[in-house]
């Protein structure tokens, strides 16, 4: 919509008569969109996989291909179940207008279309179809295209279920009195630099942000999407970290700047993981006592003097070829029993 | 009292939503299509093609609602919900009423263009 008037909108009308597609096109015109028009059913599917449309003005009624079954199609179509749809019809029957609305339709509008109602209908569509599109660029900014696209397919339902997975936690060691020593300005940039770095990991190894806090982020592995190899996933992207930290520091020496330093702390097993929040904001996120062991060996590292610890659930599924050390049993806040605390090595 | 071929209500509500040049742009397009759907419901009378009976029935309701032909809006909703075998049933001069009405309809809408 950014080359069109605020509130104007590329609208598609599919009818297959002249004197409706002509009086459609009309009234939408004349509310600032811009319009284009399709005779039949097969056209206009043609024209939706083509363009992108803001909103469609569909008959049912059509040769070819009907108006059921463009609902249909468009609902079969990742990339056009979520235009929406309204249907102008005069079909005779409460039954069809059940049948659009059940095949995905947003609204019906009885033809003659009246343009005051028209104008509210294509209002309200295009209102909701921002915030779905929100709600996606949201997602893509947080998850992988995979994650992304399953939540898509799933759509958002509060509540959580009972999974596998691992769970990073990652800082910025002595963080305070670093953005303390310089502008605010270079602090941001600083962060910006190093979150940019640590999601391209994350996300490379399949690995999702969940929580980012100051300095710290969390991640999980496994969750949405199950994979079965979570805990060599989340290593790998611990360890790709630490080496992106490395090769960010020697720029920031370069420019005279103090290196810094990350800790990284994993722990795998079962967790509650889903969307909690309300239905206006959500926030994927993963709770239990594997999530709170990561965080404790998080903040370990600070006193072991290690880049990253992990528990031994993760190293217990780590392929050989990946060099830890065990470090002992290390007695956890909240944790009745001592935990055995093991440190990655670099990548070879 | 008989009623007016032409709403004159509706007909001055669609002039003054859409403009009288777009009117009578759409008025001309109306009397080059309805020929057509008319020839459409003889057609599939005598074939008693019933889908393509009804979408000819459909169209014509449609657009005589929109410029206000409202008995001819009437009469095509009779024919769309009676179905293709229900009037051929009335006999030869089934289609009679409604072929009338258009002929109304098209004169009226031929002077109410221009006005």
């Amino acid at each position: 919509m950014s080359d069109l008037g605020a509130g104007a909108a590329r609208v598609l009308v599919a009818d297959d008569n002249k004197v409706n597609r002509l009086l459609l096109t009309r009234n939408l015109e004349l509310m600032g969109h811009e319009v284009h028009s399709a005779e039949n059913g097969r056209v206009a599917l043609d024209l939706l996989r083509k363009q992108r449309f803001d909103v469609v003005l569909l008959d049912m009624e059509m040769p070819e291909v009907d108006g059921f079954a463009v609902l249909a199609e468009m609902k079969e179509d990742l990339a056009l179940r979520d235009v929406p749809v309204i249907v102008t019809s005069s079909l005779e029957g409460i039954d069809h207008v059940v049948r659009c609305i059940e095949l995905g339709a947003e609204d019906y509008l009885h033809k003659p279309v009246n343009p005051v109602l028209l104008k509210a209908r294509i209002g309200a569509s295009l209102e909701k179809k921002r915030l779905r599109d929100q709600q996606k660029e949201l997602l893509r900014r947080f998850a992988t295209p995979e994650v992304a696209k399953d939540l898509e397919q799933s759509g958002f339902a509060l509540g959580g279920r009972r999974l596998r997975a691992t769970v990073m936690f990652c800082d910025i060691r002595d963080f305070t009195p670093l953005a303390e020593a310089q502008p605010p300005e270079e602090t941001i940039e600083l962060l910006n630099n190093y979150y940019a770095l640590m999601f391209d990991a994350i996300n490379g190894c399949g690995g999702i942000v969940t929580l980012m806090i100051g300095d710290g982020l969390m991640a999980v592995f496994g969750a949405p999407i199950t994979l079965p190899d979570h805990e060599q996933r989340a290593v790998r992207a611990a360890q790709e970290m630490v080496e992106l930290v490395g090769l960010f520091n020697r720029e920031r020496a370069a420019a005279g700047k103090r290196p810094i330093q990350v800790g990284i702390g994993m722990a795998s097993g079962e967790m509650i993981a889903g969307y909690a929040g309300t239905k206006a904001r959500a926030t994927y996120t993963c709770i239990g006592d594997t999530v709170n062991l990561a965080a404790r060996i998080e903040a370990h590292t600070k006193i072991a003097g290690r880049a990253i610890l992990i528990d031994r659930a993760t190293h217990e599924a780590l392929h050989a070829g990946i060099a830890t050390e065990s470090l002992g049993a290390v007695a956890f806040k909240g944790f009745s029993e001592a935990a055995e605390v093991f440190a990655v090595g670099d990548r070879d | 009292m008989p009623s007016p071929v032409i709403d004159a209500e509706a007909f001055a509500a669609l002039r003054d939503t859409t403009g009288s040049e777009f009117v009578r742009e759409l008025v001309d397009t109306f009397l080059t299509e309805a020929p057509s759907m008319l020839e459409d419901l003889r057609v599939s009378l005598a074939d008693g093609d019933a889908e393509r009976f009804r979408r000819a029935a459909h169209s014509l309701k449609s657009n005589g609602n929109t410029f206000g032909a409202l008995a001819l809006g009437t009469l095509a909703r009779d024919l769309e919900l009676a179905g293709v075998s229900d009037v051929k049933s009335r006999g030869t001069q089934a289609l009679a009423p409604i072929e009338a009405e258009y002929l109304r309809v098209a004169a009226a809408l031929a002077v109410l263009r221009d006005e």
